[in-house]
């Protein structure tokens, strides 16, 4: 009975903690409560005394009190010397706690998290690239963040960890999951219009579930205009493009190709492949008007190859009304004919 | 001891008239009730918006406005304004440039501040970057949310941080000239500080040594000190942040080789000394009005002298724990956690010293009582869930979730707000002349208190389950927080309209108001309310500021005359 409360209270989490779900969780609960329970005992003792002496010394007519106490030294010296011991073993037990989540354990599992405006990629030491976090459970992992535009924050609530993403420079965060399922993955650190949907989920997964997820992600080998329609859901493209016409933050992508685009400095041009691999490499390069330059530049951030661009673009005519690839013809021209121009 | 007059022929408020006469007035009173118009309709403005966030956020994903790229940069310039108006135009400005204005040259026995030609210089400072400020960020807010457009009015929407490299490289509001408000809302504080340090320095009243000014002044002097020390910082800061938008010179952003995390050092190498500007006048307040509505010498006076001082130094030495995420190495972070630690002591000196000001004491319970017990409550709270950010462990956790928006508001608004109420209850007769009414002034201060309540502690509890904050949408199971959020903004809305009404009331109904209606002993209480252009008829001469025993209850009518037979003058203990 006791156990399945445990459990039940493990899963949904406190009135205080979501639930706990990294080796480093227990040790930051423990320390929040025993913050918690001083900061309870010091709330009440002030609050009664408080009320205790406003009731007790009220005025009221006929009440004359007697001079009170102007100071008293070792009252006072009790009073800076108590709260200075209680912090100083709050700072201690702090520090201990956070040093254990700041060192990684020798070896862990190296995922690189690259951050751009608003979602995460994730690179698996396979080279393999994903949009989801997947990672084995009891395997300490360690995440190597960066950002290819502004600061992002990288927090697992369930996990008790949070790092800022800053461009510029690596930061390093780790864990190990002590229970599989899904978790959130939020952005704390405000990064524009898009910040409250930069949202993720961490799957934790069986150290074989793990493997065999991997191996089938990194075995895909999909024809250029699938891997191009991939990309577009699983690179952050479709945070801002759409494919059905309609505007988000950046031009829909439907009967793009083939399209005559106009820039913002009066210029305009037939939107030909050309085009389309420059805007993709140079991103903001030739910003059309009515749109803010907020692309961010996936091909200088190792977000995407030279085949996943020219896929992309493969995928992007597709979706264009402009676009008449001729199938060949079901009969061969006759002889005849080829020869005629002889 | 002289007799505290009764009634003047003229006071500051009568002896001259016409608008030329307020706006290049040099009298520090009448200078601190432009301030106070300007700074309250500040606090107006950005508490609607308030209002509106919290509405925003009644439902996971924005109802108030259909499409919802929209409704995110609406959120986006809302919460900037909120923030920006609330630290730069009202936290900052509100005890020391009207109650400090008010109140500091009569605390001294002065006729005027040190230099004030300069005060009515930081008032205009004040009135210009305020007005421009409030151009850009309201502009950006209509256009967002209402599409009208303004010309200029580009607002903000990089909260009131302007965090690189997302203000410098992508940011396409008015980053430029939000900035230079502030910049120039920046030179009102540090004129405003050099001109109460000064004045501390040279025109104290005979009689009056260092350790037998009031507390309030103390803390002012702190205060000050910070002004000047600090928002020079900021200046720069802000500079280089326009430079690094405009010419691209490569400090902060990282694609022109500079450091976003320096960014980061410079502003709250500023902010955060700025959150001890905005909370030692209030402690000082409290301190004043706890001793003088308990009519009781304030306990331990030398601790809570030196705490102000304590605080004002240690606040500039704890700046990177706002940067406990953001990568610091470790070394830096444990430091600044230990530091931080230490503001946590003279903040706790204080609240136990205003306990024993009420120990033995004959307590009031008005309205200006009321609000320093609710100070003292929440300013507890405030101060304690501190601990949880200063601990480097459970701060990981917390960092940029709600727990710390509850925790800043415990702080800012729960402290500085009430102890700001409580100090214009206080000084309301002294400044108009008039007394408010007790009642609705108790009402409200309750309605206040619960309200607030309401509104944060929730926000403590959805902070711990990771709800980040500045966020315009959310997981659905944090809606029950936002809602109880948002119904205790409205109570705390009615409380706050109630005060206003209770003031207006007062001012235009308000009965005449005794020289010394509470009993005070400080210098203020020793000329008429309101006080004549000069302040003192007679020079007065100071004497322990917290001696209530000097004054008894006037038998004839309200408030209180000077003893009969009052004890003779005590040599200053230091």
């Amino acid at each position: 009975m006791l156990a399945a409360m445990n459990i039940l209270a493990d899963a949904g989490g406190s009135f205080w903690m979501p639930p706990s779900s990294s080796s480093v969780a227990p040790e930051v609960d423990r320390l929040f409560y025993g913050i918690l329970w001083t900061c309870t005992f010091f709330f009440f003792l002030v609050t009664i005394l408080m009320l205790l002496f406003a009731w007790k010394y009220r005025y009221r007519p006929g009440y004359m009190p007697a001079e009170g106490p102007r100071h008293n030294t070792a009252l006072e010296l009790t009073w800076t010397f108590v709260p200075t011991v209680i912090v100083a073993v709050i700072f201690v037990y702090g520090f201990q706690r956070f040093m254990h989540m700041a060192i990684a354990p020798p070896d862990p599992y190296e995922i690189i998290v690259t951050a751009h405006m608003w979602g995460y990629n994730f690179t698996y030491p396979n080279q393999h690239l994903d949009d989801e976090l997947h990672v084995p459970v009891d395997t300490p992992v360690q995440l190597v963040l960066n950002s290819v535009d502004v600061i992002h924050g990288f927090y697992i609530p369930t996990f008790r960890v949070k790092k800022d993403i800053v461009p510029g420079r690596y930061n390093k965060i780790w864990f190990a999951a002590t229970r599989t399922g899904s978790f959130d993955l939020f952005c704390t650190q405000y990064c524009g219009e898009g910040h409250s949907t930069m949202r993720a989920k961490v799957i934790v997964q069986s150290l074989e579930d793990f493997k065999s997820w991997l191996a089938a992600a990194s075995a895909m080998n999909l024809p250029p205009t699938e891997m191009g329609k991939y990309l577009f859901q699983t690179r952050g493209c479709n945070g801002c493009h759409t494919i059905d016409g309609t505007t988000l933050r950046a031009p829909t992508w439907k009967d793009l190709y083939g399209s005559t685009v106009s820039f913002q400095d009066g210029t305009s041009q037939v939107a030909d492949e050309n085009y389309l691999h420059e805007v993709i490499v140079h991103p903001n390069s030739k910003p059309m008007p009515g749109f803010d330059k907020i692309m961010p530049d996936m091909v200088g951030a190792g977000q995407l190859s030279e085949k996943d661009v020219n896929d992309l673009i493969a995928y992007i005519k597709t979706l264009s009304v402009h676009y008449h690839p001729s199938s060949l013809p079901s009969t061969a021209p006759s002889a005849q004919k080829a020869a005629a121009p002889k | 001891m002289s007799e505290a007059p009764r009634s003047q022929a003229t006071n500051y408020l009568t002896h001259t008239r016409g608008f030329k006469s307020w706006a290049l007035t040099l009298d520090h009173k009448r200078i601190g009730l432009l301030y106070m118009m300007f700074v309250l309709s500040a606090f107006l403005l950005a508490g609607i918006f308030a209002m509106l966030l919290r509405t925003f956020l009644l439902t996971p994903k924005p109802w108030m406005i259909a499409d919802p790229e929209k409704a995110m940069r609406f959120y986006n310039n809302m919460f900037s304004l909120h923030g920006a108006m609330m630290v730069f135009m009202f936290m900052i400005p509100a005890i020391p440039a009207i109650l400090g204005n008010f109140v500091l040259p009569m605390m001294l026995g002065a006729k005027d501040v040190a230099f004030p030609r300069l005060n009515l210089l930081s008032f205009y400072f004040y009135f210009v970057g305020a007005m421009f400020f409030t151009y850009v960020l309201l502009g950006g807010v209509l256009r967002a949310g209402f599409d009208l457009h303004i010309p200029g009015g580009m607002g903000l929407d990089t909260g009131w941080t302007f965090y690189t490299p997302y203000s410098t490289a992508k940011a396409e509001s008015g980053v430029i000239p939000a900035t230079l408000g502030a910049f120039i809302l920046g030179f009102s504080s540090i004129l405003t500080g050099v001109n109460f340090v000064t004045s501390i320095h040279t025109l104290r009243p005979k009689g009056m040594t260092w350790f037998r000014m009031p507390l309030f002044l103390w803390a002012l002097y702190a205060t000050s000190v910070i002004q000047i020390l600090a928002t020079p910082v900021l200046a720069i800061t802000l500079l280089l942040l326009v430079a690094e938008r405009t010419m691209h010179i490569g400090i902060f952003d990282p694609l022109l080789g500079g450091d976003p995390i320096l960014y980061q050092h410079f502003f709250w190498f500023y902010s955060h000394p700025a959150v001890y500007i905005m909370i030692l006048p209030a402690m000082g307040v409290i301190s004043e009005v706890i001793s003088v509505h308990s009519h009781k010498h304030i306990f331990g006076y030398n601790f809570i002298a030196y705490s102000s001082i304590a605080l004002a130094l240690l606040g500039f030495l704890v700046w990177g724990h706002h940067l406990f995420a953001a990568g610091q190495s470790n070394l830096a972070n444990s430091i600044f956690s230990l530091l931080t630690f230490s503001v946590a002591i003279p903040s706790a000196v204080k609240v136990f010293n205003w306990l024993g000001t009420m120990y033995k004491g004959s307590i009031h319970f008005t309205t200006p009582m009321f609000f320093a017990m609710g100070f003292i409550m929440l300013f507890t709270i405030g101060g304690l869930t501190g601990l949880f950010l200063g601990a480097l462990a459970t701060d990981i956790h917390l960092h940029d979730t709600y727990f710390v928006v509850a925790h800043f508001h415990y702080v800012m608004m729960g402290s500085t707000l009430f102890a700001f109420l409580a100090g214009m209850y206080h000084w309301f007769p002294k400044m108009s002349g008039k007394m408010y009414s007790e009642n609705p002034g108790r009402i409200a201060a309750v309605l206040i208190f619960i309200g607030f309540n309401l509104t944060f502690f929730p926000q403590f509890v959805m902070g711990a389950h990771g709800a980040p904050r500045r966020w315009a949408t959310y997981p659905p199971e944090f809606q029950p927080y936002h809602v109880a959020s948002t119904l205790g903004a409205y109570l705390m809305g009615i409380g706050l309209v109630t005060v206003g009404l209770n003031w207006l009331h007062g001012l235009l109904r308000g009965r005449a108001a005794p020289a010394n209606p509470w009993g005070g002993n400080s210098l203020e209480w020793h000329t008429s309310s309101p006080p004549p252009y000069d302040n003192f008829a007679v020079e007065p001469v100071a004497d322990d500021p917290y001696r209530m025993s000097n004054w008894e209850p006037d038998p004839t009518g309200e408030g209180w005359i000077p003893s009969k037979q009052p004890p003779e003058l005590e040599p200053a203990e230091h």
